[in-house]
């Protein structure tokens, strides 16, 4: 295994390595047929840190984080969330679930239901909550990704940049402890990704465990602890974002960096 | 001039023998349609199953009553069965033979528009830990159903014309009571054309609940202006709080 330990860890997380860490991958691997997604996957996550997760198109990034949920079920190895283990067990998947919140490439809000509708769904049916307290806690949210005023519209009536801060709104109504973005201003216009990466910061600044598979390089260098570049199904090389960027150590990632950054 | 009366026609419009048989033709299509929707969701759900032998058992159902014409299942059932001791009333085997046949339609409609909500949907559902009960209930259902009322409106329409089927069983629904009162009067033209003129009214109306239906669950791309007022301003605060 071609793993790099890690490279450079910022002060303020430093300490914490010590607890549980929000997540542990250990020799994780994920086949589609004879196709090997993941191929033995070595990952450590500080409660509070924040990875930006990278690499080409095929090289199992979104594979990883989904499989953090359990959207993607993994064939072998093990899988800790707050130190749950991941091990098909229903309670345990729902536990992990719980903790984790999720922002997807195609936004994936319920285009039958309002927005507020959209975020109160689950913390109502989930956790129990009055439709009132569960209204409350959406409005807060909504107003944190700055879009209160579009409450009572329907997803297909909002731009793409607007849908994606209702997903980040509507995953932050269950509380997470970790938060993972596969991908999310992929499918936005250019105009549109700013005001979601500025979300995405601001829940950073706040502390939140942050997953994010993305190609926004200027995202990564400012927000991001570490970064984890993958290339065929395994992590090539561990960073933090200076290093990586100005001394990549693998022909891979210079290549990758080259094709990217014009 | 002509040989058909319109005055005829009329009278046999209002005729009160007709209109009862009305009234069964709509009893038959709504209870094929209820019994249809929940045999069919059923079926659907086992074809969708990943278990091979229960998936295999809901498509041989689906192929044989799609396969065969609804009026040899009628017969089967009326005049087949009590050869092997099995008998019904005559309206039980005409409720028999429409909810089995339409539940093999409805089935193929609840699969493909529950195959066409989009996984993501799936996915969100179970990120947000919601349970298979509310992600069925609350996301997939209702989008799927969407997507189904055009061919579920189709079907129906086919449904509501079929039962005209029943009539070859004796039921007496209005095709059956047409049936009699042309071999009473002879007035051929004109007790069909009463007959005619119900079953466009039924299809018609049908037409326009589907349309309404189409209109309600569409209505996601449309604005509703509901309360916003109750969603009062949360402070920072009082959120936090609560947390």
């Amino acid at each position: 295994m071609s793993q790099t330990p890690m490279m450079t860890e910022r002060a303020t997380v430093q300490p914490q390595l010590r607890e549980v860490p929000a997540v542990r991958m250990e020799a994780v691997y994920k086949h589609y047929g004879d196709f090997t997604a993941l191929n033995e996957i070595d990952l450590k996550v500080a409660k509070g840190e924040k990875i930006v997760v990278c690499g080409p198109s095929g090289s199992g990034k979104s594979t990883l984080i989904r499989c953090i949920n359990h959207i993607e079920k993994h064939d072998e190895g093990l899988i800790y969330v707050n130190g749950v283990e991941l091990d098909y067990q229903r309670k345990n998947i729902d536990a992990v679930r719980r903790d984790t919140g999720m922002v997807f490439q195609s936004f994936n809000l319920f285009p039958h239901m309002t927005v507020l509708e959209n975020c109160t769904l689950a913390p109502m049916t989930a956790n129990g909550m009055s439709e009132a307290e569960a209204e409350d806690l959406a409005m807060h949210f909504l107003t944190k990704v700055r879009i209160p005023d579009q409450a009572e519209k329907y997803p297909g009536q909002l731009s793409g940049g607007q849908q994606q801060r209702v997903a980040i709104a509507r995953a932050l109504c269950m509380r997470p402890k970790i938060m993972l973005f596969d991908e999310p201003t992929s499918a936005l216009d250019p105009e549109m990704v700013k005001e979601v990466l500025e979300t995405m910061k601001k829940l950073a600044e706040e502390g939140m465990t942050m997953l994010c598979v993305t190609h926004e390089m200027g995202f990564a260098r400012e927000v991001a602890d570490r970064i984890v570049f993958m290339n065929e199904g395994k992590v090539v090389e561990q960073a933090a974002p200076e290093e990586f960027f100005k001394h990549p150590k693998s022909e891979r990632a210079r290549t990758f960096l080259d094709q990217i950054i014009h | 001039m002509s040989h058909f009366s319109l005055t005829a026609a009329v009278n046999y419009f209002f005729n009160y023998f007709l209109m009862k048989g009305v009234l069964v033709t709509i009893g038959l299509t709504v209870a094929a349609v209820v019994g249809g929707l929940i045999l069919g969701m059923g079926i659907a759900l086992l074809r969708m199953s990943s278990n091979p032998v229960l998936a295999g058992a809901a498509r041989l159902y689906i192929w044989f009553f799609r396969g065969t014409p609804l009026l040899i299942q009628l017969v089967v059932i009326y005049s087949g069965l009590p050869q092997l001791g099995i008998k019904f009333s005559v309206i039980t085997c005409a409720l028999v033979g429409l909810i089995l046949n339409e539940a093999a339609y409805l089935a193929e409609i609840v699969r493909s528009g529950f195959m066409a909500v989009s996984a993501g949907q799936r996915e969100a559902a179970w990120a947000l830990s919601l349970s298979p009960w509310v992600t069925f209930r609350r996301v997939t259902l209702p989008q799927a159903f969407r997507l189904m009322i055009p061919p579920l409106g189709n079907s129906i329409n086919s449904l509501l014309k079929a039962t005209s089927l029943a009539s070859v069983i004796s039921v007496e629904e209005l095709m059956r009571r047409s049936d009699m009162l042309m071999q009473e009067h002879f007035q051929i033209l004109e007790v069909y054309a009463a007959a005619t003129a119900y079953y466009l009214i039924l299809t018609s109306v049908w037409d326009a609940v589907q349309r309404r239906l189409e209109k309600h669950f569409g209505r996601s791309s449309v604005a509703k202006s509901r309360k916003v007022a109750t969603a009062a301003p949360v402070t920072r605060a009082s959120a936090e709080a609560r947390a």
